[in-house]
């Protein structure tokens, strides 16, 4: 086990060194940061000066070496747009966004589960087809065209929702949350439905034909014909059964739902880091873009590692230990 | 789970209670955020914005784009023809209660002047700055500098002792890995003062009660919530919907909403910026052609092909919907040199165009590489596939390269493009700025955006001469001979100039300013 455990973490950093090398390999071809960084006045002899002070100069391997020297200590450097180190940006940005991917994984799940259900249950119902056929657009329509949409029915011509931002925020220390004001809630409901529609689609397609699967089996049979209620068999016994791979998939499905922020937070100006590298990646800002992508890799492999080490750890006899222990 | 919802709405209910509403708050939206508040660090349009609400600075720009007095009251050239004095204005305080003083403009000029400073360029004939008394400055230069006024108006004055106290004596530089204090605190002299300042999310100002100007402004805006909105879509929902007052930059396919919708109104006014095409005019061959050993843009008779196959009326009317001008000269029309007989469009002439192909020995046409940005001006790219068929009109078989901004510029410096789109505004309003970076032979202190590779030693000598020369009659005589070598050779191929559209609530009355900097201390509202 242990092993096991240190094979996959060694794994996991090769990973991350090669997402980093990668990534900054592709960095010289997203443009020239010093371009941006001076006025239309600047002279050649600004260009060769900045581009040496910001080591720009030197060949691509030697600037990720300085970058994970530097990352090692914890240090990611300045951000070239607003002269501010990355590390404060980054833990500036991440409640927004964290907020955001939590209402939307949340608004996933809960509409995700109970239309499935629903659909499930009433498999031949019209509602049910409706909604299955309406699912469909919700997978196939890009988020940003979904964005938009929400945005003219509720904020133009409803004028029920805001259109852009976060609204108030109030502070907790360095944690920043909408969730305590007015404004702050209503601004989440839009940007949380546009990010999570395409993930409460695929949880409802999933329930749907889990429970499907589910409702087809024996036991279900049994209880049926031992006179227990709709209400018991569906809920106590059908759904309990289909609900772990669920959890798995949106589990896997939480680190999208903040990488996907990007285009959402870009359609609704929310001050979350998605928004951060979209104009980290316009001006070039490569001590933002570098760090946000070993981020989000690290989270990526972070949660890949955890649910291989769930996959060595769920072992077939604890498994049947639990099932006992339920009974 | 009862009692935290009670203490969410007791929450929301204290903060609905402790927002003041008021009539006069401005919410003003635009697509990018002030990079940063340091007057000093970054020379670019958005960034000076935000800056000229908090800071002013010697001279201003008004919303016509005249130069009017601002801490500067009085300024003329000394006897000395190398030295400019300036009188200041008397009583003035920064907004942390510190008076304003000659120490601090010497301080600020002098900062800006620094090797982190992104404004150094244009302080680059200063030599010196000394304060005579408690206000009178003097600025010394290296020769004669007729037009020094015109440089100082996007150079603001900081407070010596606040910038001292708090360690921003150079603007932010990337080497010492931590924030400085400038970044995000300001402490100017101007009509509005910082209260709240979140990056790329918000900014709000409130009115300085005590702005030396209060009785000569309207100063109706009490309070400026300024929030960035980068999607358009979204910037233009905002204002549909009421929830902010006045945006810069409506996308051109906007503009017919905007002003069918009830409450709001458009305004428009040419901007400060053209756009063209630049040709590599000087290579012995070219790298993206596919003529060997010659190159066809070293041909002036080419070249004036090109002019006259482009339909500028069609851009405007099809790819503009209306929203630019036409132009017949690199430089906007509010520029010192400009005249209506350099800005005449040329008439559109493909069957002329194609005898001058022929007789410059090119009927067969040829094909080349235009470069063009894609995330930079309005409607950039869609300026470029308009030229590539105008070009193919005749015989040039145009492969357009559309890339973002960031690729696009590092081509135009590096010489590694033949044919590109660049647009161009003039700070200081003199065609001495376009000479110097378009159009003297590329060096050290010349011609860094000059991508043509055109070089002409007379032409130089000549633009040279304009930075020293006093006698405003003879240097405008000067300004308008070189023009005519710049029509005569078609050394670019103008395009049109931008137009600037400002949505609004029509209750505000506000012009459009032409380099696209709202200076709310003039906005009024209609009562």
């Amino acid at each position: 086990m242990l092993a096991f455990v240190i094979r996959r973490v060694f794994q996991s950093v090769i990973v991350l060194l090669v997402v980093g090398l990668v990534a900054f390999s592709l960095f010289r071809f997203v443009g020239d940061p010093v371009e941006n960084m001076l006025g239309q006045e600047r002279t050649q002899a600004d260009i060769d000066r900045l581009r040496a002070q910001l080591g720009l100069d030197q060949p691509f391997p030697v600037q990720y070496w300085r970058f994970l020297q530097n990352a090692a200590d914890g240090n990611f450097g300045m951000s070239y747009r607003q002269g501010r180190p990355v590390t404060d940006l980054l833990i500036e940005r991440a409640p927004a966004t964290l907020e955001l991917a939590f209402v939307s994984g949340l608004f996933a799940l809960a509409g995700g589960i109970v239309l499935g259900i629903y659909t499930a249950i009433r498999k031949r119902g019209w509602l049910a087809n409706f909604i299955m056929t309406a699912s469909l657009i919700g997978v196939s329509l890009p988020t940003f065209l979904i964005g938009i949409l929400l945005i003219w029915i509720f904020a133009v011509e409803l004028g029920w929702l805001p259109s852009f931002g976060r609204g108030e925020t109030v502070r907790i220390g360095w944690w920043t949350t909408g969730f305590l004001t007015e404004s702050g809630l209503k601004a989440l409901i839009l940007p949380s439905i546009t990010l999570g529609l395409y993930q409460m689609t695929l949880i409802m397609r999933l329930v749907r034909s889990e429970m499907l699967e589910v409702l087809r089996q024996d036991y279900i049979r049994f209880a049926r014909a031992r006179g227990l209620s709709e209400r018991a068999v569906n809920f106590g016994h059908a759904l309990k059964n289909t609900l772990v791979p669920v959890i798995t998939v949106t589990g896997l499905q939480l680190g999208s739902i903040i990488a996907f922020a990007i285009i959402t937070e870009t359609v609704f100006q929310w001050p979350g880091v998605g928004l951060l590298f979209i104009n980290a990646v316009q001006f070039v800002d490569i001590p933002v873009m570098a760090a946000y992508l070993m981020l989000i890799s690290v989270m990526f492999v972070g949660i890949n590692l955890i649910v291989d080490l769930l996959y060595v750890a769920i072992d077939p006899r604890l498994r049947a230990d639990r099932a006992a222990a339920a009974k | 789970m009862k009692r935290l919802v009670t203490a969410m709405m007791l929450g929301t209910a204290a903060l609905a209670l402790a927002a003041p509403a008021s009539a006069e708050t401005l919410r003003w939206a635009a697509a990018g955020d002030s990079l940063t508040l340091d007057p000093h660090a970054q020379n670019e349009g958005p960034t000076h914005t935000m800056s000229h609400q908090v800071y002013e600075t010697l001279l201003h720009r008004d919303m016509a784009g005249k130069i009017v007095p601002s801490l500067a009251t009085e300024w003329a050239p000394t006897d000395d023809p190398n030295k400019w004095e300036f009188k200041l204005r008397p009583g003035v305080k920064f907004h942390d209660g510190a008076d304003f003083t000659a120490s601090d403009v010497v301080f600020s000029l002098k900062r800006a002047m620094l090797p982190d400073s992104d404004m150094k360029e244009l302080l680059a004939s200063v030599s010196d700055v000394v304060a005579v008394d408690d206000l009178t400055v003097q600025i010394v230069t290296n020769g004669p500098n007729p037009i020094l006024p015109s440089n100082l108006t996007n150079l603001f004055i900081l407070d010596e002792g606040w910038a001292k106290a708090n360690g921003v004596e150079k603007p932010q530089d990337f080497e010492g890995g931590e924030e400085t204090f400038a970044v995000r605190n300001a402490n100017g002299t101007g009509a509005f003062m910082l209260v709240e300042r979140a990056p790329d999310s918000k900014t709000v100002l409130k009115r300085n009660p005590n702005h030396w100007g209060k009785d000569q402004f309207s100063q109706d805006v009490t309070e400026i919530v300024f929030t960035p909105i980068q999607n358009a879509a979204t910037r233009v929902a905002a204002l549909l919907s009421g929830e902010v007052d006045f945006i810069q930059d409506v996308p051109v396919q906007d503009l017919g909403r905007v002003e069918a919708a009830d409450g709001l109104v458009v305004r428009t006014a040419p901007q400060n910026r053209v756009i063209f095409f630049g040709m590599n005019v000087g290579d012995a061959d070219l790298k993206t052609d596919n003529i060997e050993g010659k190159n066809p843009f070293a041909d002036p008779r080419v070249r004036e092909a090109m002019n006259m196959a482009i339909n500028r009326d069609a851009i405007r009317q099809v790819v503009m919907r209306g929203q630019s001008q036409p132009a017949g000269v690199i430089m906007p029309p509010f520029v010192n040199g400009w005249t209506p007989e350099l800005d005449a469009v040329p008439a559109t002439d493909v069957a002329k165009a194609k005898a001058l192909m022929a007789e410059a020995g090119y009927g067969d046409g040829f094909s080349v590489t235009l470069n063009c940005p894609n995330d930079r001006y309005i409607n950039d790219e869609a300026i470029c596939q308009a030229a590539v068929g105008m070009m193919g009109q005749i015989g040039i078989k145009v492969a357009l390269d559309a890339k973002p901004k960031a690729q696009h510029f590092p081509l135009i410096g590096g010489y590694e493009t033949d044919f590109y789109m660049l647009g161009w505004g003039v700070p200081t309003f003199d065609s001495e700025y376009i000479f110097n970076f378009l159009v003297h032979t590329k060096g050290e202190k010349y011609g860094s955006w000059n991508g043509t590779r055109y070089s002409n030693p007379e032409l130089d000598a000549k633009i040279e001469s304009l930075a020293s020369e006093t006698d405003l009659a003879k240097r405008d005589a000067t300004i308008a001979e070189i023009w005519q070598v710049v029509q005569a050779e078609t050394i670019y191929l103008p395009i049109h100039h931008q137009v600037l559209n400002w949505g609004m609530k029509s209750a505000i009355d506000f012009p459009v300013q032409p380099e696209d900097q709202p200076h709310f201390k003039y906005l009024t509202f209609k009562k």
